[in-house]
């Protein structure tokens, strides 16, 4: 049976399950926290640490950490912040986003988060990594000077026997995200499209189609980043 | 080749989750693993191309194209590079003709680098082929080029063996043991059997009460007190398991190489009591990749131990069965952290996981599995010999027993040393001839570069924690440049990428050091860095990034003169150099460029 818990985050009194993710249970308590790999009922992933938040003192992700009763967590403090931020800023000078051309500008959560952050020029020193398209397969470009590793391809692509369309290839700086040749020549409209929307940035993009809502009235362009989560509880 | 693949698959039971023996097979059978092997792995392991190659992809060890007849991986961590590496790799690079990174023309000689290979008390080393060669000069790299050239085969090319166990015929190693003091706990003498027949008389609680009371913590760094761990594991149901972390990858560290060459009875007859504690069937040894060459040793001392019924089933009639193999690694240091080392010997890439669930828990195929160092299990051993009462009078009074520790670098006698926790740092340096020292890094590249005015402190959990590496660095190196940028670079080559923070700040971090060596860097560049550390320490996953910002955090903090010197009181300094830009174009030309010329003049 689930079990109801209480805990605080930056001081307000808030509900859940036991066990719940804390991020899952911040949203449910009308609770942003800034996410970019997580994605409700998903394995978590953990890799891009924007939800680091401070749990009874301790940094932890609340992607991965469960909630108990109790707990005091720490969000939006300056100094998570200003982690959130240069978290936003080293994605921008590691990979190559150049907002104004890319099919998903508005619907980016990057870019969005970028917003929400106020980002002007990142602190950081751009790598100018040089990062190869894969265009090969029938349905998909990978458009890898985008990609931000967030593995949500990984985990939630698979074909009919539950093999892996997407994976990473290589480590550290040479990580790279990767198709299967064979495997996507076999991707229906449907999954290059989910693969598409799920993809936080402008990585996975599907042929043949594009720019079918005009930029300005998209999803972000209209509302910040989890506005709608902050909208729902007031 | 197709023939050949197929049956190595079906050795491994077309089990996906041996992978990395699978991999490791195929690349010793053809010199890598192409793409049409990766095809037909796919197939028969029902996976997808990119599920191998993800893993293929991840190891140091592993390669998609031919390496050369003869592959030398050369040591390139701080000790080997102080020790003389340059002028090895000239030679090297002379005899051959071609560069590192690169293989000759027809082939046969391939030259690479490689991070630490536990031979720190006796570099410059290389690996060639798997077989080690230590203390090498410009002579010795001739003779061993001359050698390949006419193909002789590598291991025929090792002409004096090591001392102990080195020169055992399945080892038949150069490697030196340089045993310098040996403690009473796990170098002390040792007879096979007197621990687990006693464990085996007892039962698992009472095990686990010993392993607690003697305070045993975690050798490999981390310092967890292993009775609570086992006592944790033995309290999950179903099927258990234990794992011993043999992929001792700490720059500098090598003292679990020198356990596995003279105390392997010892090592698996504390795997044997941990498994009987914690009730485990199965034990698992992940072997680092660079200790290849010991891997025959130590099946054969697990077949003996089969024979004497130390192992297997019915264990000395007690009605306990268990039995250990051995799980090579392909080359990652992120795989010492026991969650990415579990990944690992599931065939995986291996990433650290998230915790919760803790492996305790949650391990090796998601059942809950011990890992312990090296030396803690065989502390384990000696400690249900002698009891923990005895052990603890061992040590200080927050860190019982003995340590060993790996010392290298600018000191008269590097080598293994079992000492007492709690010996302060000048005791050591006086123990192992260390003069004129400059700074002694503690516990490798992710521990603390340690000043002077530091030395009375105590190597114990509570002040100087340590998984065993203590190098030490002389007056004359230059901390900034040839210590602190290598262990950068070492760790934006090892992170395994997947956490942001990681990935991204141990390249920013590279970067910075690389401007402050070369004299680029302003004073606001050294605040920067220090504050990035920090965001990097709060926000990783696992342990690599939490402390690999250490180099750079520890020297600014202990060595702020050695940043003054380089950096530049300015608010703004550009990145560009004018002049050095332009030198070989003109040089090239054969003319002066008159823009740089006048502006020159304009300066002055």
């Amino acid at each position: 049976m689930s079990e109801t818990i209480k805990f605080t985050i930056d001081g307000k009194e808030c509900q859940g399950t036991k066990g719940q993710l804390l991020v899952d249970a911040a949203a449910d308590n009308g609770v942003y926290i800034p996410i970019l790999c997580h994605m409700r009922d998903l394995i978590p992933a953990g890799s891009c640490r924007m939800c680091t938040v401070k749990v009874n003192g301790r940094n932890m992700a609340a992607c991965t950490t469960p909630a108990e009763e109790g707990m005091a967590i720490e969000n939006n403090t300056p100094e998570f912040l200003d982690i959130r931020k240069a978290i936003v800023e080293m994605l921008f000078v590691e990979g190559n986003h150049f907002c104004p051309a890319c099919e998903k500008s508005g619907n980016c959560d990057l870019q969005a988060l970028g917003y929400k952050y106020q980002m002007m020029v990142p602190r950081f020193p751009y790598a100018f990594e040089r990062r190869e398209i894969d265009a090969t397969t029938p349905k998909i470009f990978l458009e890898r000077n985008r990609c931000i590793f967030c593995k949500r391809c990984v985990r939630v692509i698979k074909d009919e026997e539950g093999r892996s369309i997407f994976a990473f290839k290589g480590r550290g700086t040479t990580l790279e995200i990767n198709i299967d040749r064979k495997l996507a020549a076999t991707m229906t409209d449907e999954m290059a499209q989910k693969a598409m929307d799920i993809c936080p940035v402008g990585c996975i993009l599907k042929k043949e189609i594009g720019f079918v809502t005009p930029i300005g009235q998209r999803k972000y362009d209209t509302m910040p980043i989890g506005s709608d989560i902050e909208n729902n509880h007031q | 080749m197709k023939e050949k693949i197929i049956s190595i698959v079906e050795a491994h039971g077309s089990d996906a989750s041996r992978l990395m023996d699978i991999l490791l097979d195929v690349q010793t059978e053809f010199g890598c693993v192409s793409t049409d092997a990766v095809s037909l792995m796919a197939t028969m392991l029902r996976i997808s191309e990119v599920d191998i190659v993800q893993t293929l992809s991840f190891y140091h060890f592993f390669n998609t194209n031919a390496v050369g007849k003869y592959a030398v991986y050369m040591n390139n961590s701080v000790v080997s590079c102080m020790m003389g590496m340059k002028d090895v790799v000239d030679e090297f690079e002379k005899q051959t003709g071609v560069k590192f990174g690169n293989t000759t023309a027809d082939g046969k000689i391939g030259l690479y680098y490689t991070a630490c290979i536990g031979m720190n008390d006796q570099e410059p080393a290389a690996l060639i082929n798997g077989v080690v060669f230590n203390e090498l000069n410009r002579q010795k790299v001739r003779d061993i080029v001359a050698g390949m050239k006419v193909g002789i085969p590598v291991q025929d090319m090792v002409a004096h063996y090591g001392d102990g166990n080195n020169a055992n015929p399945l080892m038949k190693s150069m490697v030196h043991n340089n045993i310098r003091k040996a403690g009473a706990v796990v170098l002390a003498d040792y007879t096979l059997g007197i621990g687990i027949a006693k464990a085996l008389t007892s039962d698992a609680k009472s095990v686990i009460n010993e392993m607690k009371e003697s305070n045993l913590r975690g050798r490999g760094g981390a310092g967890f007190p292993t009775g609570m761990k086992w006592d944790f594991c033995s309290r999950e149901t179903g099927v258990h398991y234990i794992i011993c972390n043999a992929d001792e990858g700490e720059p500098g560290t090598f003292k679990d190489r020198v356990l596995l060459t003279e105390r392997a009875y010892m090592l698996f007859e504390g795997m044997t009591i941990g498994g009987f504690a914690i009730g485990a069937e199965e034990g698992i040894l992940y072997l680092r990749h660079e200790y290849t060459y010991m891997k025959a040793y130590l099946e054969n001392v697990l077949k003996d131990m089969r024979i004497k019924n130390f192992l297997g089933n019915n264990i000395l009639g007690r009605g306990y069965n268990f039995d250990i193999r051995i799980q090579m690694g392909a080359g990652a240091y992120v795989c010492g952290e026991e969650s990415a080392l579990i990944e690992s010997a599931e065939g995986k890439r291996g990433e650290p996981r998230n915790r919760p669930p803790f492996p305790v828990q949650k391990g090796y195929k998601g059942k809950p599995t011990v890992v312990n160092n090296v030396e803690t299990f065989c502390s384990a051993t000696r400690i249900i010999e002698k009891g923990a009462a005895w052990y603890n009078t061992l040590g200080t009074s927050e860190s019982a027993g003995t340590k060993l520790l790996s010392i290298s670098g600018d000191c008269k006698f590097p080598g293994v040393y079992e000492i007492e926790w709690g010996m302060s740092i000048n005791a050591m340096l006086e123990m192992v001839g260390g003069e004129n020292v400059q700074a002694v890094q503690v516990a490798g590249p992710s521990g603390i570069c340690l000043p002077p005015n530091q030395f009375h402190r105590k190597i114990a959990l509570e002040d100087l924690p340590t998984g065993g590496s203590m190098i030490v660095i002389g007056q004359q190196r230059d901390i900034l440049k040839d210590v602190v940028m290598n262990f950068m670079e070492f760790f934006a080559d090892e992170s395994c990428g997947s956490c942001v923070t990681c990935r991204s700040f141990n390249m920013i971090l590279r970067n910075a050091i690389e401007k402050v060596v070369s004299g680029h860097a302003i004073k606001k560049d050294v605040e920067n860095m220090q504050a990035w550390s920090e965001i990097l320490r709060k926000t990783t996953r696992c342990g690599l990034g939490q402390t690999s910002s250490n180099p750079i955090s520890t020297t600014i903090k202990n060595f702020p003169e050695l940043y003054d010197a380089r950096v530049k009181d300015v608010d703004y300094q550009s990145d560009f150099d004018m002049q050095k830009s332009v030198e070989a174009s003109c040089e090239a030309v054969g003319r002066s460029s008159l823009i740089h010329e006048l502006a020159k003049v304009n300066i002055n």
